[in-house]
């Protein structure tokens, strides 16, 4: 577009919210005078039916190909004018939004300061609309097979509700059966029905589901594209037996091979061809040939083959095969591990006999356990009388000598609740007690059965055991305080049982990398956001359900499972995904293929070839790849350097020295801003706050740009580490200012003027704070002298030269 | 006896001369439970952290501080990687800069000063005089 734009300014009132304080009528006159202003009004309420009848007349009439709407934050409007401008006919991207309120009315006393202020922010806004560009959105058409990471509750959960909808899934499941944590339990709580009476069907129904497949013994080995564009290679290890299989039990009465049973927790034995309970699923037994004779063709042993009345036993399969699917969108319902509490010298896990874990009980108290729910204790297998729980063990120790977990697991102490009234119905005379330092009973139904279980006679002492010692009949004893009576304990026990918490798969790691997921400090996957995308990974069309993003007991799981599957399905239902056209765009001339931003993108969109090339559909526009390219040879969509640039010299015009150019991130810094105002936090009207979508997005040239200018200082506000939206590109942005601070002080410039601060979306006080700080700091400063940021951009070019060099 | 200092002026205090976080304790009593010396203790060291957040003066009167060895039992158990030793050396540290000490030579019996060994009395001395 070479003709001059033509620009409808709009300034609201917002009744007396702006008005108040901000002579709104002047700044609508002092727009009209701007370069490219066709038309600028002031409204009452912009937001009101009647305005945007206006402005949309004003479009058409006017015949303008821009529009700024100085208002309250684009948090709460921007998507409403945006329509407006499409329902005129204009590309929604022509629209420029200013924050008058949040960022302006609502945080200055003096009205003069905020008018000012206001007309600074007016002209940042109208500078970036001459610029500003329309873009189409790319539709990425999505299919309709899913892919379902992991057979236990959640994902078998996923896959039905799904595969009810008429969608196809795959479901990978890395042991022999479906079924996961869950198929080893005896009862769930809070209603104490048989986990395997609610699971068996579940799994029945996925078996017999004509949409789903199951692909059992097998992982997923690499995974690429994008959303409806999936690539997932599987590999599938032999079962060795057919579906032919009739699971007549015959094979295992000849198999000459026993080992510990895992499904068991090891208090059984199993043969090399098994299955783990009668009801799983595959329902074809499987042989576990690392255990298996007929292994390397030392002893032929074929005794199962050839007691196999349906033939279904072929030891000619192959070892493993791979496949490779078309996926639209992914669940990851990988699950979590139970704790292992072998190291904890103390508690004797693993050393005393009678030590166990409340998973180990649960595989002795379930119906299908070896004793067939019989109560017994390990050492002599007698009926154990005095039984006593210890709480949090792995859990809630954030001490990080002591290598457990710093989270509460959630489902232990209704575990333990639940075991003990187990142990009451089936041994009524036993005594059972549990040690604990808080019971969490937080769920529907499960405060109600926490005092059922104090009715019934167990007991609850408030102070975990120091240590379990072991006595010579093997009975153990449980030294500490009982915090609530403030005296010591001693007391014996003929069985101990750790409640034991979850944590993250040991394979996450690799689950991540494979997907370009990101997880916690504690080995789970993070969601897009902690409370209003609990769902959602954060790379589009991959969804979280179950333990693997956190631990949660069946109920929670089953809610995320079903969520993840409504989630999936909306985007699948569509059958395509519009993305927003906040995405990196290469220069090609400019490229050298030198690979820096294929390695900085956090969401793995670039790819190099030759020349840089973005993925649209990955890229989440962060901007990374623009402040780390050597040859300028990135720019963003919608965030244009152009535009940055524009609005920082517009910022500047009048009175430099007295401002501070803000670099706000719009997931949390902005918002940070936006919060200060919806607290009437006042603080200094120096800052002018630009809006990114990620500081990571800050070039070098940009702080340059503005202290060229004459800024007071420049101000990168980012999210705390480790709270980045975009993974890491905090880390990232931080390289940039610190590599900006070292060549401020080669060139002999104040580098004070220069900050980065973390400000969350919450912590409107905090940057209140961070601004007023700043603003009185470099404000009273001196203007550099033009000479000393002449060597500052010099040093820069150096700089980057240096970078191409090395590369 | 009067304290010429405040529950959060204390907690404050015992913070800053022991180092560590006293807040993030949960009141799980594993260290009274791992503590060789709880038995002889008024409060133990559950109770002492417990006194300290809840603002109890009082806490600079009790014999807990004085019977711990330091022998890191409960520091090493700790889910919150508090150093309780640290804790009661600080609130050693607040009595005998008030300007008492502890134990007072002319008060050990005679025979029994034979009967200590020299390590334990050397120790203790350093341990519970200014």
């Amino acid at each position: 577009m070479s003709a001059e734009p033509r620009i409808g300014v709009y300034i609201c009132h917002c009744g007396t919210n702006i008005a108040d304080n901000v002579d709104v009528q002047q700044i609508s006159k002092f727009a009209q005078g701007l370069d490219g202003v066709t038309i600028s009004k002031d409204m009452m309420y912009a937001c009101s039916g009647p305005s945007q009848q206006e402005i949309m007349v004003d479009i058409r009439e006017q015949k303008l190909d821009r529009v700024v709407i100085a208002a309250c934050t684009p948090r709460m409007h921007e998507p409403t004018f945006r329509a407006v401008l499409e329902q005129a006919g204009l590309n929604k991207y022509l629209l420029e939004f200013v924050n008058i309120r949040e960022h302006d009315a609502w945080v200055h006393n003096d009205r003069d300061a905020a008018t000012e202020k206001a007309k600074d922010l007016v002209r940042m806004g109208v500078a970036r609309a001459r610029l500003l560009r329309g873009y189409e959105e790319k539709e990425i058409p999505v299919g309709e097979e899913v892919l379902v990471l992991g057979g236990g509750i959640s994902g078998i959960q996923a896959a039905l509700e799904l595969a009810d909808a008429d969608y196809h899934i795959h479901i990978v499941e890395k042991e022999p059966f479906l079924g996961g944590t869950m198929a080893q339990l005896g009862l769930t709580y809070p209603t104490l029905d048989c986990s395997t009476c609610i699971l068996a069907p579940k799994l029945s129904q996925v078996e017999r589901h004509p949409r789903i497949e199951i692909l059992a013994n097998s992982t997923v080995e690499s995974v690429e594209g994008y959303v409806g564009n999936f690539t997932v290679t599987v590999s599938q290890k032999a079962r060795f037996v057919t579906d032919a299989c009739t699971s007549c039990d015959k094979c295992t009465e000849v198999c000459p091979v026993a080992i510990p049973n895992e499904f068991d927790v090891c208090l059984s034995k199993r043969k090399a061809i098994y299955k783990t309970f009668p009801q799983a699923v595959p329902a074809a037994y499987a042989i576990d040939f690392d255990t298996c004779l007929n292994k390397s063709n030392l002893l032929v042993c074929e005794r199962c083959m050839e007691v196999c009345e349906p033939q279904a036993i072929n030891f000619e399969m192959l070892q493993r095969t791979t496949r490779k699917l078309h996926i639209d969108t992914i669940i990851i319902a990988t699950g979590a591990k139970p704790y292992d509490p072998s190291s904890i010298a103390e508690y004797g896990y693993g050393r005393y006999d009678n030590v166990i874990t409340t998973l180990d009980f649960e595989r002795i108290y379930a119906p299908t356990s070896p004793t067939d729910g019989d109560i017994i204790r390990p050492s002599d297998r007698a009926t154990p009388k005095k039984i006593g729980y210890i709480q949090c063990v792995g859990s809630r120790k954030p001490n990080p000598a002591l290598h457990q977990h710093p989270y509460c697991s959630r489902i232990c102490c209704m575990i333990s609740i639940k075991q003990a009234l187990v142990i009451k119905s089936k041994i009524p005379d036993a005594q059972v007690t549990v040690y604990y330092m808080d019971i969490r009973a937080y769920g529907k139904g499960y405060e109600e059965l926490y005092e059922r279980a104090r009715r019934a006679g167990i007991r609850f002492i408030r102070g975990l055991p120091g240590e379990i010692r072991e006595n010579a009949d093997k009975s153990v004893t449980f030294i500490g305080e009982d915090a609530l009576l403030g005296r010591m304990y001693s007391n014996r026990y003929d069985l101990a049982v750790l409640s034991i918490g979850l944590e993250a798969q040991e394979d996450s790691r690799d689950i991540s990398s494979l997907l370009g997921l990101a997880r916690d400090t504690d080995g789970f996957f993070i969601e897009r956001h902690p409370k209003l995308e609990p769902i959602d990974a954060p790379v589009m069309g991959i969804f979280l359900a179950g333990t693997a993003a956190g631990p949660k007991d069946i109920r929670e799981s089953s809610t995320q499972a079903k969520a993840a599957a409504s989630r999936a399905s909306q985007l699948m239902r569509k059958g395509v995904f519009r993305k927003e056209a906040l995405t990196a765009e290469i220069i090609e001339e400019r490229c050298t293929g030198c690979k820096v931003c294929e390695e900085i993108c956090p969401s793995h969109a670039i790819s190099v070839d030759g020349v840089a090339h973005v993925t649209d559909a990955l890229c989440a526009g962060c901007g990374l790849c623009t402040a780390a390219c050597p040859e300028d040879a990135i720019d963003m969509r919608h965030y244009t350097d152009a535009q940055i640039i524009a609005q920082i010299d517009a910022a500047l015009t009048e009175k430099p020295s007295e401002k501070v150019i803000v670099f706000t991130s719009y997931w949390c810094s902005y918002s940070g801003a936006d919060m200060a105002g919806t607290a009437r936090i006042k603080h200094s009207p120096n800052a002018r706050i630009i809006r990114l979508l990620c500081c990571g997005r800050v070039k070098p040239e940009f702080a340059l740009r503005a202290l060229e200018k004459g800024a007071g200082g420049v101000l990168m506000a980012t999210c705390h580490p480790g709270e980045c939206h975009y993974e890491r590109a905090d880390l990232e942005a931080r390289k940039q200012y610190e590599l900006l601070k070292g060549i401020l002080r080669e060139a002999g410039i104040d580098d004070s003027r220069l900050a980065m601060e973390g400000v969350s979306a919450a912590e409107g006080k905090r940057f209140a704070e961070v601004i007023n700080q700043l603003a009185r700091k470099v404000t009273v400063l001196e203007p550099i002298p033009a000479k000393k940021l002449d060597i500052a951009r010099q040093k820069l070019q150096e700089h980057k030269k240096d970078l191409q060099r090395v590369i | 006896m009067e304290f010429e200092i405040s529950g959060d002026e204390l907690v404050n205090k015992v913070e800053e001369l022991s180092g560590q976080n006293i807040f993030s304790c949960y009141q799980c009593g594993i260290c009274t439970g791992s503590c060789p010396f709880a038995a002889e203790m008024d409060l133990g060291p559950r109770r002492m952290i417990a006194s300290l957040i809840e603002g109890q003066v009082e806490v600079l009167q009790s014999n807990t501080p004085w019977i711990c060895a330091s022998c890191f039992q409960c520091v090493v158990r700790c889910p919150n990687d508090i150093d309780i030793a640290a804790v009661s050396e600080a609130l050693r540290q607040m009595t005998q800069r008030r300007g008492f000490d502890h134990i007072d030579l002319s008060h050990i019996p005679a025979e029994e000063r034979e009967r200590i060994p020299q390590i334990a009395f050397v120790g203790s001395f350093r341990r519970m005089t200014r």
